[in-house]
């Protein structure tokens, strides 16, 4: 495709996806993370999404070892990080070979050609370099040598040695991405400045570099156009760029100063829910206990033991982790204790994806464990939103007395978007079931009688010294009991008060339309890409179409099936082999319900999405 | 309302639950050696916590009128880590048997002893697995045949003092459980250590391991078989009090007080306290006599102090006294 230079006016976008590959070591997300955070504060509404192997440092150059950033922004609502790009910027031959497909025909690759030797070439499994066979035909592509024009800039730089320099080639790019989209380099260059208060030299080199980019763009007649993307929309407030593993950790650091409680966390690392730890860790001027144990186990039983002692206490996983707590996840059940599990799923079975994402712990979660042991299910829709469910978690699990396991997933973990932020004080009272002083007979297991929640009466309480444990406990006073009756009653009573927390938790709601012909049904991360999906089909006029997404799996909310029954196809959309599916099926038989599924460790695109719609309305 | 520590007796600790262990089981001699002791402790009731795994040992906190938690198999260390964390005013006590610490749960057993969190730990060892009525244990020896060994056990065994003392314990004793009145007297100093304290404690089966250590607990052949040592003092022992320990090159050997011009003052004093380990394991791995009381008590800094201190300083250089001030710190931006 010929390039001409066209008018300098800037072309007027309303949304972009733009995508940073390299190697592992060519700080693609922080150039990502960069380009996003300045948009957000331009007014954009953003939203992120990492993509980096699982090996920390992958041999250079290799296919494998390729890490990407995919940012979307712009001046209408985002709810996903997008699907094809619109502007491709690649550092190296595996980053352009494993990114290519996802490039819109006609939208633009930028190429640092330094990269593109016979070395990286070969370990791209490139025969012939792409930039002279024709593979790029149908793109615009503009060739930088961003390497040796980095190393021209900053020469001069006094203390830099040859890794410093090479490393500043992604702001080199950034900057060029700036003028493109017409950036302000300020908040970046403010970020060398803190990051680097203590090496002058890499706050004037990665100032340097980031400039020289921006006005190597500016003066180049091979970049055809640049863009502007308006503000976006949004409610009026203070906002931040927030991922959905901070969001799930600030959650919970708000529910323990709302509920005056300690907050405990009992975690072992494992991807991709370790950024939940490395969070927590952080807040020890909040008073948070983190305790990184020697393995899942010891994770979730030293939670137990802090919810024992009173504490508001949790512990973060992935799915493999989950496995390794459900033993233990059925003693806090039976021990009727406090409780948050957080899992951030990830690709299973076994060690499956780790970095990759999927919903296919659901089942696991709901009935991952010995005996009739039922749990609160629940589920965030959005990193934000995580915010809201880690709090709401806690609030669950103190007011009903019992584990809450808490889903998340790799994609909404990892992303990120704008967060409108909330006040401790504008989020609900948390209650709890402490009890200080002794009364006339008091039992372990007396309960609340619209709840049943049993009492927290906790060590260090004079004259409440009571046991608990595993074994079958008598209904009132909580010690051993074999007594048959006592036990069935038990199990029905612990199923009972999960099934009462339906009188807590809200209404299911239907967006877009109230009746039609199809309901479009998500739970969980999938929220972003399934409500664009259906907003898209309404914008192009289709007003048949609603959608229901549920962040409330065990118990489902009262008025499912009541919202079910308005529509004449229900279709269930998950990232896995159809377990929520089966969840709606076995509660509600009459419906016929049909399921979309993708297990490929994405999320949804959007047009296939909206080809499985018209293949069911049609 | 709190009660007043020095009015306890041993009855304040046992609740109503009727004791189920088998007739005759040195676990009784364990529940009232540790209902007389608390009392000494100087520890309010409500303060007092016993967290169990799975197992015979395992049921204690059922019998004792504190609090408690009746956990699952080999995780009783992790949840009472947990609780100590959680509360450390708390004094808490984990009872676990020799397949519950040392099978099922040894990373736990092993990672709480490197830690040196405030714990007591009572491991009742017997050799056996015996509420599922009869396996080899991690200590049970090789030849002993059991349930699931009925040729003879292939596994060799690990000594509960040697593992916990390489994996840092710095507070090991052991005594046999027929011996409650130095029971007792232990339970008191592993209250009073700052830090993991873990006892030993040889606990006969009476139905599945009868007799396991009655070649150094029965009381015809106790002074000769076992030392109780004590901090300060020469190792001696002996019906006569004539024999006693000595170091010759990098062994322990027993001497004869009286014998080959050996005098009282060539016994080697019991230096609990050090916090080189060496001659501790080598008293450890002793058959002959086997080694009883307090054999390492080396003081140290705990996980809590760490953290507390830690917390501190954290504390005093952030300017975050609120949730607020983290949500509405840095990076932030205003939509109007």
């Amino acid at each position: 495709m010929n390039i001409h230079l066209e008018d300098a006016q800037p072309e007027v976008l309303e949304a972009v996806v733009i995508r940073f590959v390299g190697d592992s070591g060519d700080g693609m997300q922080l150039t990502g993370t960069q380009f996003s955070d300045t948009s957000a504060m331009f007014g954009n509404d953003v939203a992120t999404f990492p993509n980096y192997p699982s090996e920390i440092r992958a041999p250079q150059g290799s296919l494998y070892g390729v890490s990407g950033f995919q940012v979307h922004i712009g001046s209408i609502e985002i709810s996903t990080p997008g699907d094809e790009v619109d502007l491709l910027v690649v550092m190296n031959p595996a980053g352009l070979k494993t990114n290519l497909y996802a490039v819109k025909p006609g939208h633009t690759i930028i190429v640092d050609t330094d990269s593109f030797n016979k070395k990286n070439l070969q370990k791209a499994q490139y025969d012939i370099s792409p930039l002279e066979d024709g593979t790029l035909d149908n793109y615009r592509v503009i060739e930088v040598s961003i390497s040796s024009l980095t190393r021209e800039a900053l020469k001069g730089v006094e203390g830099l040695d040859n890794k410093s320099i090479t490393r500043s080639k992604n702001m080199f790019a950034l900057g060029m991405v700036y003028w493109m989209y017409h950036r302000s380099t300020e908040h970046t260059i403010n970020f060398f400045k803190n990051k680097f208060s203590s090496k002058p030299h890499l706050i004037e080199s990665n100032t340097k570099a980031l400039n020289a980019g921006y006005y190597f763009a500016e003066t180049l007649e091979l970049i055809p156009n640049s863009f502007t993307i308006s503000p976006a929309k949004m409610p009026p407030g203070t906002y931040r760029i927030i991922s959905g593993n901070t969001a799930t950790a600030w959650g919970f650091l708000a529910a323990a100063e709302k509920s005056g409680l300690e907050l405990f966390l009992g975690s072992y690392p494992i991807t991709p829910a370790t950024d939940i730890l490395h969070e927590l860790v952080k807040h020890k001027h909040f008073g948070v206990k983190a305790f990184q144990a020697e393995d899942e186990i010891a994770g979730i039983n030293s939670a137990i033991g802090a919810s024992f002692a009173g504490d508001l206490a949790i512990t973060t996983t992935s799915g493999p982790g989950l496995a390794l707590k459900s033993e233990a996840l059925g003693l806090a059940m039976m021990v009727e204790l406090p409780l948050v599990v957080v899992n951030v799923q990830r690709g299973g079975p076994s060690t499956g994806l780790p970095t990759k994402t999927e919903q296919s712990d659901l089942l696991q979660a709901m009935y991952g464990r010995n005996g009739e042991s039922p749990v609160i299910v629940i589920a965030a829709s959005t990193p934000a939103d995580c915010f809201n469910y880690a709090y709401q978690a806690s609030k669950l699990a103190l007011e009903h007395m019992t584990p809450v396991i808490l889903l998340t997933d790799g994609y909404i973990a990892n992303g990120s978007e704008p967060w409108k932020i909330k006040q401790v004080s504008e989020m609900p009272e948390i209650k709890n079931h402490k009890i200080t002083e002794v009364s006339e007979n008091w039992q372990p297991y007396d309960r609340d009688k619209n709840t049943l929640a049993r009492n927290w009466a906790v060590p260090g309480t004079f004259g409440l010294e009571h046991r608990i444990g595993g074994l079958e406990k008598d209904k009132i006073t909580g010690n051993v009991s074999y007594v048959p009756e006592n036990h069935e009653f038990m199990t029905k009573t612990r199923a009972e008060k999960i099934k009462r927390v339906q009188n807590y938790i809200p209404d299911l709601k239907t967006e877009f339309v109230e009746s039609g012909d199809l309901l479009v049904i998500g739970w969980g991360g999938t929220y972003g890409s399934l409500y664009s999906a259906v907003k898209q089909m309404h914008e192009e006029g289709n007003d048949k179409i609603g959608y229901a997404h549920f962040n409330y799996i065990n118990p489902l909310p009262k008025n499912t099936e009541e919202i079910f029954s308005k529509f004449e196809k229900i279709v269930v959309c998950e990232l896995n082999n159809g377990q929520f599916v089966h969840i709606l099926r076995m509660n509600f038989n009459k419906f016929n319900i049909s399921q979309f599924n993708k297990i490929q460790g994405l999320p949804f695109g959007n047009t296939e999405l909206i080809n499985k719609f018209n293949q069911l309305l049609n | 309302m709190e009660t007043t520590v020095d009015k306890y007796t041993f009855k304040d600790f046992a609740s109503d639950q009727e004791v189920r262990w088998c007739p005759g089981c040195d676990d009784y001699v364990i529940l009232r050696s540790m209902q007389k002791a608390l009392p000494e402790m100087g520890v309010k009731k409500e303060d007092v916590v016993f967290i169990s795994g799975i197992g015979c040992s395992s049921r204690f906190p059922y019998y004792m009128d504190t609090y408690g938690m009746h956990g699952i198999h080999g995780r009783a260390p992790a949840i009472a880590s947990g609780v100590k964390l959680a509360n450390p005013d708390l004094s808490v006590w984990v009872i676990t048997g020799d397949g519950d610490a040392m099978a099922i749960g040894g990373n736990h057993f092993i990672h709480v002893l490197r830690r040196n969190i405030d714990l007591n730990i009572v491991l009742f060892n017997n050799e056996i697995y015996g509420l599922t009525k009869g396996q080899f244990s991690p200590t049970s020896l090789v030849g002993q045949k059991t349930k699931s060994s009925p040729y003879g056990n292939t596994q060799p065994p690990f000594q509960p003092g040697e593992l916990a003392i390489g994996a840092q314990a710095r507070f090991f004793a052991r005594i046999g459980g027929n011996a409650p009145k130095e029971m007792t007297q232990i339970f008191i100093e592993a209250e009073k250590f700052n830090g993991t304290s873990l006892i030993e404690v040889l606990q006969n089966c009476v139905i599945f391991n009868d007799g396991c250590f009655s070649k150094y607990t029965d009381k015809n052949v106790r002074e000769d078989k076992q030392i109780f040592v004590e901090h300060g003092k020469p190792m001696i022992f002996g019906k006569n009090k004539d024999k006693g320990l000595v170091l010759n090159g990098l062994k322990l050997e027993v001497v004869t007080i009286g014998e080959n011009g050996i005098e009282e003052k060539d016994i080697l004093v019991h230096n609990a306290h050090d916090e080189d380990p060496t001659l501790h394991q080598m008293l450890v791995r002793l058959e002959y006599p086997l080694v009883t009381g307090i054999i390492r008590s080396f003081d140290d800094i705990t996980l809590e102090e760490r953290e507390d201190a830690l917390t501190t300083e954290v504390k005093s250089k952030s300017s975050f006294t609120k949730v607020d001030d983290l949500l509405f710190s840095s990076e932030t931006y205003e939509v109007h």
